[in-house]
Parts: C-alpha cells; structure tokens; sequence
C-alpha cells in the first residue's frame, strides 16, 4: 500500500513536473517549428504550410531585420560591459564599506527595478528633450539608458553573491602573505567571479530585451525587438524565427557550457589523474 | 631569522588593549610573554576575547593600544602578510575555489618560494592528507578539513602559530584524536603554538602553559597542575573542573616562610590553609575544596585522613557514574558540597542518601579566595 502510495507519488512528481518543462519550451518549439515555414504561398503566416531551407538561407532578406540585429547586438554588448563594471564597484562598495548613508543608497539602488518601464522611458525622454538632445535621439541615447537599468540588476546579483562570502578568506590570504592586491585577484575575484558572469548575461539579456523605454529613445534607430514589433503590424516574416531559434541555442550552449564546468570544478581534478 | 641562534624569539603582548568602534573593549590591557617553542593555551569563555587577541597577534585587527614583539622585533603595526605569524581559524577559512595542494602551497607561492612541490609533499605527509591532495575543500571530513588548514598556515614555518578553536567543530571522540596529534606535530616542528579554545580538558591536556581569561583580563596563568590545585580566584576555581566555596573568617596567621598557615574560621570549625595557596589580604574568604578531596565517611566508622573535620554532614544525593560517584553532602549549615569518590569497591556499595557522615580533607590541597568575588563566577559556562 505504502510501496504503491511510494511509487505514485514519485511518478506523479515526475509527470508533473515534466509538463511544466513542456510548458515552458513549447514556444520554443513553435518557434524553431516555424522557422522551416514556407510562408511566401500563403497569406495566413501563423500556419504551417510546407517545409523550406529559405529562411534559414536568406536569414537576412526581410529588409532592415539584420541591420537592427546589430544594433540590438551591439547596445547589448557595450550596455552589457559598461553596466557590469559600474555595478560590480557599486556592489564592492556597498558590502564592504560602511558609509555614511550605506542603507539609503541600497534602497536607490533597488528603486529604478520598481519603477514601471513606461514611466522610465518618458522620463528619460524628457531629460534628453530637456538637455537638448532631442534631436540626437538614436545609438547614443539608447546606449545611456540601457546602461541605467541594468546597473540595478547587476549591483543586485552581485551584492548578493559578496555578501554570501565569507571575510574570512580574505583574512586568511592575507595571514598567508598575499598583499591586497593577490587577495583580491587571488581570493575574492574568483569567489565573487560567477556573481559578475551571472550579471553580465542578465544585463545582456535585458538590454536585447527591452522594448519600451527604447522606443521612447529610439529616434530613427530601429532595434531587433522594435523591428519585430513593426513587422508584426503586416506579418512577421519567417526570418525572425531563425533568429529567435539561433538565440535559444546560444543561450542553451551558455547554459549547458556552465554547467559542465561548474560539474568539472565539483569533481575537483580528481578524474584528471 | 637572521638574528643570533641563541636570541630567544619569545612572543610577547604588553598593554595590549582593543576597542572596537561600538566603544565594547574586548581586550583589556594583556600583558603576557609566551615562551619560544612552548604550546600554550588560551583558555575562556565564549566573548572573553580569545579571538581578538589572535587578531592583533595576526595583525588582522589593530589594537587600540599596547605592543606586540617577537624576540626583538617590534610587529604592533607590521601588516598581517609580513608577519611570522600564521593562523588556524576558528572555521578554518579554506579557499573553497581551490585544491587542498594548491590551499596549501599559497603561502610558500606568495612569498616567492621556487619549488614548492617537495614542501607541500612533505606537509601533506606530516599531515596524512597525501591522499586528497587534488580534492576540493567541499569534498573533505571535518576532521580532513581542520587537518588542511593546519597544513596550509605550518608549511610556512611561522615562528608563532595561531590555533584559534581548531577542534571546536570537531565531534568528541575525533577531537580527542585531534589533540594527541596537534601535540605530535607541535613537538615534531617545535614551533610556538597559541592554541585558543573553551574546552578547559583540552586546555589542559595538551598545553604547557594555560593562561585563564574572562572579560578580556588574564585572570590566572601557569601550569595546568598550579592552576588546578591551586587557583587564584573563584573563576579560575569554577571554570577549570569544579569546587566547593564555603564562607570562612580568618582567625590568625601561623608560622613562616614555607611553612606559613592561615587558621579559617569556617562554621565553627578551624581550618588551616597554606599562606602560599591563600589569595586574599581581607579577613573573610571563601574556602576552596576540589570535590575530589572531599573524603567521607558513615558517621561513627573511623577516617583515615589526618585533618580538618566535620560531623552532621547528611547525603542529600548520589549519583553513580561508573568509575566514581558523586556525592552531595548537605552540611550543618546549610550549604550543599559536592563530593567525588572512586569506585574503588573498598565500601562495597553506595553510601545511601539519608545516610549520616564524616567529611574530612587534607589541610594541603584547600585554598583561600578573595570574598568579594562571586562564588557562582566561571560556573554556567559550556
Ligand atoms: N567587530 C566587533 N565590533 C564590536 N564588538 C565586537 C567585534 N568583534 C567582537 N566583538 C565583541 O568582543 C568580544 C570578544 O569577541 P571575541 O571574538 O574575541 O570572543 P572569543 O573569546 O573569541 O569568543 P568565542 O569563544 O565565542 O569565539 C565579544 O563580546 C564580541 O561581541
Ligand atoms: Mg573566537
């Protein structure tokens, strides 16, 4: 009776908890479905009609798609690169030093997350049209406010994994003969390191992401998410869907890549002998 | 180091006092020298200030006032990485991101030593830990664990070694294993161990010198035999083993030089204590007795013990404990004293509770302390 409640209850967890995944990954699916659409025949592009190699041939061939791509791709990377350093000394300094007004600066850092995006688009809109960079809107005044949001994001996740170390290390490498500047690179960078990579991807990932506080910023650059959202006025070409089957394979190499490092680190060298 | 061979290199604190921003002084103005090459024990509890001290020995934390010289060599405001000085910590603090041979060889590579393979080989043999060389922190017994970090701060040779807590985490029976080899390897490397613990049988059994702490005060240094048998204030008594504290007033002083007594009114009764073993100047003391002295007897059968006397004594509880028994002996005035006896099978028995006796002690092994201490002091803890 127990044995069979037992076996139930493992079983039953596992269904479950299987649907959830497929829950989870049926968009994608569709998406890497679609992406072999051959939809130049038809007018209902949200059907599959018949399998093609086109779209995935001629990635590039709806107009301005992969030019906004790369615009996409390098706001990411500069917002990416900027906001993680900034954010990662913030962090430093609020973990590790106590200054006057620490709390309150913890609590502005949290802030612009709780802020509503439309809010922050048209305020910022204002500031640039208030500074006189009404005319200028574009790479420039998209790359500034990316940066901003994700400067939260990146102190957030990096405080949290400082916080969690232990000051005793450092303690430790220093009674070991290790001068400041190998505790710090010896010792806590590489203990804080998975804290900034984590950031990094996630400041990367909202940035690609974001679409509202871009389009208020935007002037006459067009971005990856604000060129789907135009397309899907007329028709989302099929095109978009390689491209979102590419990102969803990038992101599971990074995902799969980590792990098995991380397993590898688990391990120790232990198998290396 | 590159002073004379025969300079002695010994540790020593002085007027060492720390204040903490909060304004809590944790350490107040310790004095003390720790003999080059000695192992010595930092006994008290928990708060009193072990930690601190070591800190400002490692050079983790600066004192607020007071010096620190080993030998010679002034190192008060020497920076913790130009120190001689290594540090077990409390919770060992093992470099989680690295190998136990790559924890142990960050000493020697910060200090620019060339070869280290044959070093950490060497330690890790020392250390019996040869067989996880490659292994990560995470992957090791507790006991794995305590022994790296003791690898990781010896294989620089530190003139002084900081042990602080390092069996604490330890399960009895292990840390048992721990102290006998700790001591192996301290007499192997022959180097100054200041080992910190709360554990006053573990202060005791491995160390030659124990320093008693309470409130960031040294309250009693010396040998773990001259501070058991004869402690110098009720918290040194309380806190190492346990003793019986009875009020007594001082009636006269007798003899001189070695053989000086003080004579103790206690209850009606005079006692005779060594002047040597007495830590007051007042006329009302307590006087100590380790239970273990206390002898009894069913009243009306001789005593085998020549000295001071007491009749109407009532067994009020015993508690069999295998290889000795303790006694509680409510006394005619009142006052509870605890009485140890080895099982040795000469009564045949228990004494029963109820039971009538005779208490007696040895003159030699009581003590006199100061009455304006508090009987209860070093009591409570553990
Ligand atoms: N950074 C600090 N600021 C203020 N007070 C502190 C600080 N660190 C320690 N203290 C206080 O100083 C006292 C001594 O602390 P310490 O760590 O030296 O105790 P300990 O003897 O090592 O105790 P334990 O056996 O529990 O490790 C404690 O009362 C503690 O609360
Ligand atoms: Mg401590």
């Amino acid at each position: 009776m127990t044995r069979v409640g037992r076996w139930i209850g493992r079983h039953l967890a596992l269904a479950l908890g299987l649907l959830v995944l497929l829950y989870m990954y049926i968009p994608n699916f569709i998406v890497a479905l679609m992406s072999f659409n051959d939809a130049s025949q038809s007018r209902n592009l949200y059907q599959f009609q018949s399998f093609t190699w086109d779209n995935w041939l001629n990635p590039c061939a709806p107009l301005g798609m992969c030019e906004s791509l790369r615009v996409s791709i390098s706001i990411g990377l500069l917002a990416t690169i900027v906001s993680t350093i900034i954010g990662t000394l913030a962090a430093f300094a609020l973990v590790r030093h106590r200054f006057e007004g620490r709390s309150t600066a913890n609590l502005m850092v949290f802030l612009p997350m709780a802020t509503p995006e439309i809010v922050m688009g048209s305020s910022l809109l204002a500031l640039f049209v208030a500074a006189g960079l009404g005319g200028q809107l574009g790479f420039w005044t998209i790359l500034v406010a990316h940066i901003m949001f994700c400067i939260s994001f990146v102190v957030v996740t990096v405080r949290s994994r400082l916080s969690g170390l232990d000051s005793n290390l450092e303690k430790a490498a220093m009674d070991l003969y290790a001068n400041e500047w190998q505790t710090f690179w010896r010792v806590t960078f590489p203990l804080v390191f998975p804290g900034i990579l984590a950031a990094a991807l996630l400041a990367f990932s909202l940035s690609f992401d974001d679409f509202i506080i871009t389009n208020f910023n935007a002037g006459q650059t067009v971005t990856f998410p604000m060129f789907v959202w135009g397309a899907a006025q007329r028709g989302v070409p099929m095109q978009v869907n390689v491209i979102g089957t590419l990102m969803f394979i990038a992101a599971l190499t990074f995902v799969i890549l980590g792990e098995v490092a991380s397993r590898r680190r688990a391990r120790g060298k232990v198998s290396a002998r | 180091m590159s002073l004379a061979e025969d300079a002695r290199r010994d540790l020593r604190l002085a007027g060492l006092t720390k204040r903490y921003p909060n304004g809590f002084v944790a350490v107040k103005s310790l004095d003390l020298v720790i003999p080059q090459g000695s192992f010595f024990a930092l006994l008290g509890p928990s708060g009193c200030g072990k930690t601190t001290t070591l800190r400002m020995v490692a050079g983790l934390e600066g004192p607020t006032a007071g010096t620190i010289h080993i030998g010679d060599t002034d190192i008060t405001h020497e920076k913790p990485f130009k120190r001689p000085v290594n540090t077990v910590f409390q919770n060992y603090a093992l470099f989680p991101h690295l190998t136990i041979a790559e924890n142990v060889e960050f000493g020697p590579k910060r200090r620019g030593v060339k070869d280290t393979a044959s070093q950490v080989k060497e330690i890790l043999e020392l250390t019996e830990l040869t067989e996880q060389a490659a292994k990560k922190p995470a992957q090791l017994s507790g006991g794995q664990q305590q022994r790296v970090a003791l690898a990781r701060a010896l294989i620089n040779r530190p003139e002084v070694l900081l042990l602080d807590e390092p069996l604490g985490a330890l399960d009895l029976k292990l840390r048992r294993a721990m102290q006998i080899e700790l001591k192996r390897i301290q007499e192997e490397v022959g180097l100054t161990f200041v080992h910190v613990t709360h554990d006053q049988e573990e202060a005791m059994t491995m160390a030659d010198t124990v320093a008693v702490m309470n409130e960031g005060r040294i309250e009693q240094l010396g040998t773990p035999y001259d501070l058991y048998t004869n402690p110098h204030t009720t918290f040194v008594a309380n806190f190492l083993g346990r003793s019986n504290l009875v009020k007594g007033t001082v009636v006269g002083r007798e003899g001189t030089g070695a053989d000086a007594v003080v004579k103790v009114d206690m209850h009606g009764t005079v006692v005779t204590i060594k002047a040597s073993r007495v830590h007051t100047e007042s006329s009302e003391g307590w006087i100590g007795i380790r239970p273990e002295k206390v002898l009894i007897q069913p009243a009306g059968t001789p005593l085998d013990a020549p000295g001071n006397f007491f009749s109407g004594a009532v067994v009020s509880e015993a508690s069999y404990m295998g290889v000795s028994t303790e006694y509680h002996l409510r006394m005619p005035w009142g006052q509870e004293l605890i009485c140890f006896e080895q099982n040795t099978g000469r009564r045949g028995g228990l004494v029963a509770v109820g039971t009538q006796v005779d208490v007696s002690w040895r003159p030699e092994f009581a003590f006199l302390l100061d009455s304006s201490q508090d009987a209860g002091a070093g009591i409570e803890e553990e």
